[in-house]
């Protein structure tokens, strides 16, 4: 019984990982593009970009979740995520982008505008280009102050990937929770947690790696 | 003809006027010294030189070419503004070390960009590190030069940092209170090899609370007040034999002060 659930656990966690995996591929990068349009000087820019983060964060993930994907077959009365696990799967993601894209722009945003002005006047009176400057000097700066952050971002996201139960991805939850109809049994579901816990585990010591390589200067 | 010829500066914040008519002129060779009250307006006007800020009035001259004229409205392109401010270097109070490099990797990174830009790295790249071990020795830091700035002394960034400034030869060195966030024991070091340069006839503008530096090592001196040149001249004219009432207020501070 116990490699039976194992097996089908691991089958639920290899879409949590997917799903986990494929977010940051996408919200990563986004999120720098949104803190830039958040830090832009013209307000027809920044402004419809605060509005969104304002959305985002100020919502339930589990609303957006619904709201993405029921959303458009209700406004636009077609379905535009295609049919099948897929087209759930896809919406989900689409919601996690967005959401984390968001969460971290606030973030990047911070690490920015943390850093002095000196450090930019400094490289422009040596004669660099802005694209130099950001390259070469802010840059490291940033995510150096960014990691810890980050981290607790990415780490959260691991267990948020359990909300996509509500639009039936088959997430490693929903395997546990299975079992309680199928055979009568709740410790699957509390066995889904140790994988959560190796997960976290793997990634806090893959952070505290990065902070440690970072920490030859302050 | 003057190396640098600063004409008519202006420079508003909003509605306060912070600089006006500010007017001087300096040769090669020449270290000048600007003296001054807080707020007078001396760090604005080194921001002015260096195309930090953007004055509102007047002319900046290097050379002969005039490289900032208020009354010229075609927009001048960054590219431009980058190879103009380079005629100048500037020294910031808080040193502005960038801390991810080393000391050496702090003054070779202008001038390796600068090569790279020009497409020439290859053949420069041993002679970029060459000069800016030879600045770092020339500033004393020759045991310093794999140092990250968090493990330097305020004395020893301030160093780097002039030696950085040196790496791209301006014509014209601009110091802002160089030593004001050292301690007392730090601001000999720093001003040391200022005098050192001065001695090797760097050009340079100096905007210092050190008096008697000021009076040691500059050639002229410009008192400023309230966003104008209220005297200049000499140091015995300036600093001994003041001719202002402002300005003999404000040296008696520092002679109170044993400065
Ligand atoms: N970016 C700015 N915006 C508005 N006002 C400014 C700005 N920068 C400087 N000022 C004002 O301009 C005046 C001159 O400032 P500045 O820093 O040039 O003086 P300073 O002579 O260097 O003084 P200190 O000896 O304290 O360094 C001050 O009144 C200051 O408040
Ligand atoms: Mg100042």
């Amino acid at each position: 019984m116990f490699y039976t659930v194992t097996l089908s656990l691991l089958e639920g966690f290899l879409t949590t990982v997917k799903l986990f995996a494929l977010t940051l591929v996408f919200a990563l990068p986004l999120g720098l593009i949104i803190s830039f349009g958040s830090m832009n000087r013209l307000p027809v820019v920044r402004l419809p970009i605060r509005f969104l983060i304002w959305i985002v964060r100020g919502t339930p993930l589990l609303l957006q979740l619904l709201i993405i994907y029921y959303g458009p077959g209700i406004i636009l009365k077609m379905n535009v995520w295609g049919s099948g696990d897929e087209g759930r799967f896809l919406a989900a993601l689409v919601a996690f982008v967005v959401n984390y894209a968001c969460y971290f722009s606030e973030i990047y945003r911070g690490g920015i505008q943390s850093i002095p002005v000196g450090q930019y006047e400094a490289g422009q009176v040596l004669g660099m280009t802005r694209t130099q400057i950001f390259r070469r000097i802010i840059l490291l700066q940033v995510i150096k102050r960014i990691v810890p952050p980050m981290s607790n971002e990415i780490i959260t996201l691991v267990k948020d990937t359990s909300l996509a139960r509500v639009i039936a991805v088959y997430e490693i939850i929903w395997s546990g929770q299975a079992f309680i109809k199928s055979a009568g049994i709740i410790w699957p579901l509390f066995y889904t947690g140790v994988f959560y816990l190796v997960f976290s585990g793997l990634l806090t010591v893959l952070f505290h790696t990065i902070e440690k390589k970072l920490g030859f200067f302050r | 003809m003057a190396l640098l010829e600063v004409q008519g500066i202006k420079k508003n914040f909003g509605h306060i006027e912070v600089l006006s008519d500010i007017s001087f002129s300096m040769d090669a060779g020449q270290a000048v010294s600007i003296i001054g009250s807080s707020g007078s307006g001396k760090t604005t006007l080194l921001r002015c030189l260096n195309f930090l800020e953007k004055p509102d009035g007047g002319t900046i001259t290097v050379h002969g070419e005039k490289l900032f004229d208020a009354s010229d409205s075609t927009r001048v392109s960054e590219a431009d503004i980058r190879r103009k401010r380079l005629h100048f270097g500037l020294v910031f109070q808080s040193f502005n070390l960038f801390p991810q490099y080393t000391a050496l990797e702090n003054v070779m990174l202008a001038p390796q960009l600068a090569a790279k830009e020009r497409g020439t790295y290859r053949q420069e790249e041993a002679q970029i590190r060459t000069q800016a071990k030879e600045l770092l020795g020339q500033m004393g830091l020759s045991d310093r030069t794999e140092n990250y700035p968090h493990q330097l002394s305020g004395g020893q960034c301030q160093r780097v940092a002039i030696a950085r400034a040196l790496a791209m030869k301006p014509d014209i060195l601009c110091f802002d209170e160089p030593t004001s966030a050292l301690d007392p024991e730090l601001t000999g070091e720093v001003l040391r090899v200022i005098r050192g340069l001065a001695d090797q006839h760097t050009t340079m503008i100096i905007v210092t609370h050190e008096m008697a530096f000021a009076r040691e090592v500059a050639d002229y001196v410009i008192f400023m007040d309230g966003g104008h040149i209220l005297e200049q001249g000499t140091p015995r004219e300036v600093i001994d034999n003041p001719t202002k009432e402002r300005t003999k207020q404000f040296l008696a501070g520092y002679s109170r002060d044993g400065a």
